[in-house]
């Protein structure tokens, strides 16, 4: 596979190394003349120098015969028109933005810049998924699918907890798939029954989080 | 008609100020609030007493945007000093607030022409001065 990526910064240059140790073709452009000899000293040819929204230094780089075009610089309005410019002008398939500031990330939507990758969001949903004060956490989205796969810990006293799964009130558009209990994982049928400390995942359709906290864990977000 | 300037340069200063004479509302958005002064330079009274506004604030940011008025811009002008920037605030004008006229300067000629070509209003200085040269060049 031929990958672009613009930006050479910690992230570039090592997706750039990573992905030439996987045998693939990579050409990494980055437009501060000191980072690109530090990078060219390493990567040699691998590392080309200039500004990735020019479209001449994108023409160099062979961005029309790219496979794939990786867009991680510092900034944003910069990752957003390389990607942009890489699928609408050069019509390269597959793109990966990175998003500095999660604010941002409605933008790359806007524009239909997908997938965007934001380390911020990334950590966010880490602390999410080991701090259970939250109660609900979302796992994948699914945007252009409209799913969403989340977690929610049963809380005691909760509407589901001591119910079988075909007694509890689910909304019109989720279900549940999976149930770890005690470490384990196991698909439940109608008949299990959900226990308090449960973790349930279920798929849903987007926007019936409130719908699914009210019944697993409505005092989830209180709690701890 | 309502006028917004994101980017209080030369030319943003310049043609805020302009539009204001020219009786049109003027917001005027930009991140550095020592652009006020340009739209103040050389003027009897101050931009605001004159019917101007100004934020400060950053050009994506949504806040800033609709704090300077984006939802009830007739026009939108993107004169910052990035391109990039210009053109993802210019997309960001017509596709999210539907703003009637957007108007976009990029200095790189081959970005200004291809985003031309996919529907943009873009205004290019270098090609203009090339053109320029090139008249008085005869070339």
């Amino acid at each position: 596979m031929y990958v672009v990526i613009a930006g050479g910064g910690k992230v570039g240059w090592n997706l750039a190394r990573e992905l030439i140790g996987k045998g693939h073709e990579v050409t990494l452009l980055e437009n501060n003349r000191r980072r690109y000899l530090t990078i060219e000293e390493e990567l040699e040819h691998a590392v080309q120098y200039g500004d990735a929204s020019e479209l001449w230094v994108m023409e160099r780089a062979g961005i029309q015969r790219a496979d794939l075009v990786i867009a991680v610089t510092g900034d944003d309005e910069d990752n957003l028109l390389i990607c942009q410019i890489a699928r609408e002008k050069y019509l390269c398939e597959r793109i990966i933005a990175r998003v500095n500031n999660p604010r941002n990330l409605q933008w790359f939507e806007l524009l239909g810049i997908q997938p965007a990758v934001s380390a911020t969001d990334l950590i966010l949903r880490l602390i999410e998924h080991e701090v259970p004060s939250y109660g609900l956490v979302h796992l994948l989205d699914l945007p252009a699918e409209q799913l969403e796969i989340i977690e929610v810990e049963v809380t005691t006293g909760a509407p589901a907890a001591g119910k079988a799964v075909q007694q509890v009130s689910l909304p019109e558009g989720s279900l549940i798939i999976s149930v770890l209990r005690g470490g384990k994982g196991f698909v439940p049928n109608a008949e299990t029954v959900i226990e308090a400390g449960d973790e349930v995942l279920l798929v849903l359709d987007p926007g019936l989080e409130e719908a699914i906290t009210e019944q697993f864990a409505p005092n989830g977000r209180a709690a701890g | 008609m309502f006028v917004l300037i994101v980017g209080a340069g030369r030319v943003g200063s310049t043609v805020a100020r302009a539009a204001l004479a020219g009786g049109h509302d003027v917001s005027v958005l930009d991140e550095d609030p020592l652009s006020h002064e340009r739209l103040d330079e050389g003027q009897s009274t101050s931009w605001e007493d004159a019917g101007g506004r100004f934020t400060v604030g950053h050009a994506i940011e949504v806040e800033a945007l609709e704090e300077a008025g984006i939802r009830e811009a007739d026009v939108f002008i993107a004169s910052t000093d990035g391109d990039n920037t210009n053109l993802v605030i210019a997309q960001i004008a017509k596709r999210r607030y539907d703003v009637d006229r957007v108007v976009v300067r990029v200095m790189d000629p081959a970005r200004a022409s291809w985003y031309a070509e996919q529907g943009l209003h873009t205004i290019c200085p270098t090609q203009a001065a090339i053109a320029e040269f090139r008249e008085a060049l005869e070339v």
